[in-house]
């Protein structure tokens, strides 16, 4: 499956990533190789094949869970490190609700 | 045509937050009121690469009402994302269960009917948006993500209730099922059971079930009921009118009593449900499974209806003294104590609650121990203490703590039934009430009252009144 450059450029908006002209011509090539793929497998019968979602092995039921411990947190600082906009120890972001 | 001739068909979706100590999929601690985003850590802020772990505690709470609902619990069921986007759902995803849920097919008591569940899954709780309250909210909403990844359950009933008075009946009930197994203290005003509801109309008598309306934003039992009045009226009108139910979700708005359709493209959702791939499929063995069942304690509807049996409680009685787990334990060791559960049953409800309420005190806070309260009522079905003298001494144990004997002594307020002393005051009541004491030896009887009252007062209720009585009529003859 062909992907445009047109396509990568939308899908990085909706993404909000900035890409550079370099960057948006090996995304071509290389998202292009992986829907290819995708390609590939859809053509592949699977009926009566049980869908692996995931990676099981033998073990007690309660093997992979957690005891209800509490543990360390992030200072509100390290939390809001990453926001694009913060205010009063708060994530700030455009009005969600219409008025 | 009026209302009467549609059939109202309403289904519950009930959220409740369980009762842990840590989030459901990372170790964060569950503290309402701490300041915003200090309740987080890489898990639940949805950064990339940060893994889920289950929380035990989650699933034992969500078995536990599973159980307590009557549902068939699934041996495996498995998480599933449900994709969607809003800024306090930073993952961008909420991991629920979709086509395996943890169980089904339960089933919940109300007055003449059964209500069905659906299912009951586990889920993660978003964030909390705050539109409100910043002098910049009409350009930003401010998103605290401390709630992010709460443990919650969804409890999703049957369209099995007929009017908004069901409705009620219904939540009520699950919200003391769920409070009885401890599965969360379910406080609506911090948010730990939210409930969203779908109403519909058909004409009586009609097979299929007409156009269903979700309402959300009902944040308690008695706005449920008066948005579903509402919703029932204007749908009624509606098609009345020649118009049509669009299926839709509207919010609920207490301050004008209506429901307003919400005109985003919320309800368009296609939430793109898969598998959660970050987490192994959740096994519930029939071990787990037992001991979860043997761990249940007696359920409230039992409860009450063994009060009723076995105390000889009116219904009412039955149902306010079972409202809370802790309430009808207490009542319940007080009777054990005094022998006798109706007086008992009084007292707990009546001059404790007086008590209890104004001091903003909940039962399980009472100065007064369920076995001192025995105590009293023993105390003054033993003749050792008078009603009235009870009801001074309990605001003091109330106030001082302490068995009643205790006060008793110290405030000096021991029935007195020697009939030396009692003889004594008798005495002195005869000599200074002439008048009296004449009428009756004249004939005029009920004048006896009156002095066995003298008697009483000047022993400032100490009295044993029957014995008061007694030597009263003797000396009088």
């Amino acid at each position: 499956m062909k992907l445009t450059e047109k396509e990568v450029r939308y899908v990085a908006d909706l993404a909000n990533l900035n890409l550079t002209e370099t960057e948006i011509q090996n995304m071509v090539k290389d998202l292009g190789a992986i829907l290819d793929h995708m390609d590939r497998l859809s053509g592949i019968d699977t009926a009566g094949v049980q869908p692996m979602r995931q990676v099981l092995f033998p073990a007690p039921e309660t093997a992979t869970l957690r005891a209800d411990q509490p543990g360390a947190c992030l200072s509100n600082e390290e939390a809001l490190a990453n926001a694009v906009h913060a205010a009063h120890g708060y994530f700030r972001v455009p009005l969600v609700i219409e008025r | 045509m009026t209302q009467s001739q549609y059939e109202v068909v309403i289904g519950l979706e009930v959220h409740v937050q369980l009762g842990t100590r840590t989030k459901i999929f990372c170790s964060c601690p569950l503290e309402f009121g701490s300041p915003p985003n200090t309740n987080v850590c890489p898990v639940c802020l949805g950064l990339p690469g940060a893994l889920p772990v289950l929380n035990q505690a989650a699933v034992e709470l969500a078995l536990k009402a599973s159980a307590a609902l009557g549902c068939r619990i699934n041996p495996d069921s498995r998480f599933a994302r449900k994709n969607y986007f809003y800024p306090d759902l930073p993952k961008g995803y909420q991991i629920s269960q979709y086509d395996e849920p943890l169980a089904e097919h339960g089933t919940v008591r109300i007055a003449g009917k059964s209500v069905g569940i659906t299912r009951v899954h586990m889920e993660d709780d978003a964030g909390k948006s705050i539109h409100d309250g910043f002098r910049d909210s009409d350009q930003y909403s401010y998103v605290d993500l401390n709630r992010s990844g709460a443990p919650l359950i969804e409890i999703v009933s049957d369209p099995d209730m007929r009017a908004s008075d069901e409705a009620y009946a219904y939540v009520t009930e699950l919200k003391q099922i769920l409070q009885f197994v401890e599965v969360s203290d379910c406080d609506m005003e911090k948010g730990q059971l939210r409930c969203d509801a779908n109403v519909s109309i058909r004409l009586w008598g009609a097979g299929e079930f007409g156009t269903k309306v979700e309402i959300k934003n009902l944040n308690s039992f008695r706005f449920l009921k008066m948005a579903l009045d509402f919703e029932i009226g204007r749908q009624v009108a509606l098609v009345e009118s020649g118009g049509e139910v669009v299926q839709e979700t509207r919010l609920y708005n207490a301050g004008t009593g209506e429901t307003v359709s919400m005109r985003s493209k919320e309800h368009a959702h296609d939430y793109r449900y898969f598998p959660e791939p970050d987490l192994v499929p959740l096994r519930v063995g029939s071990a787990w499974h037992d001991r979860v069942t043997a761990s249940l304690p007696e359920l409230p509807a039992a409860r009450r209806a063994r009060f009723i049996e076995v105390y000889g409680l009116k219904e009412y009685d039955a149902q306010v003294l079972t409202a809370s787990r802790a309430l009808s334990d207490y009542f319940e060791r007080a009777a054990t104590v005094s022998g006798d559960p109706k007086t008992t049953a009084n007292w707990v409800m009546g001059d404790l609650a007086g008590l209890l309420k104004p001091a903003g005190r909940e039962i399980s806070e009472s100065p007064i121990s369920a076995e001192n309260l025995g105590e009293l009522v023993k105390l003054i079905n033993s003749g050792q203490l008078s009603g009235k003298l009870a009801k001074e001494i309990f605001p003091r144990m109330f106030e001082a703590g302490g068995t009643p004997a205790d006060i008793m002594d110290r405030e000096g307020l021991r029935q007195i039934s020697d009939s030396g002393a009692l003889e004594k005051i008798v005495e002195e009541i005869i000599s200074t009430n002439a008048k009296q004491v004449e009428q009756y030896r004249g004939g005029k009887v009920s004048v006896l009252g009156f002095l066995v009252g003298q008697v009483m007062k000047a022993s400032r209720g100490q009295a044993n009144p029957a014995a008061v009585n007694e030597i009263l009529k003797n000396k009088l003859m």
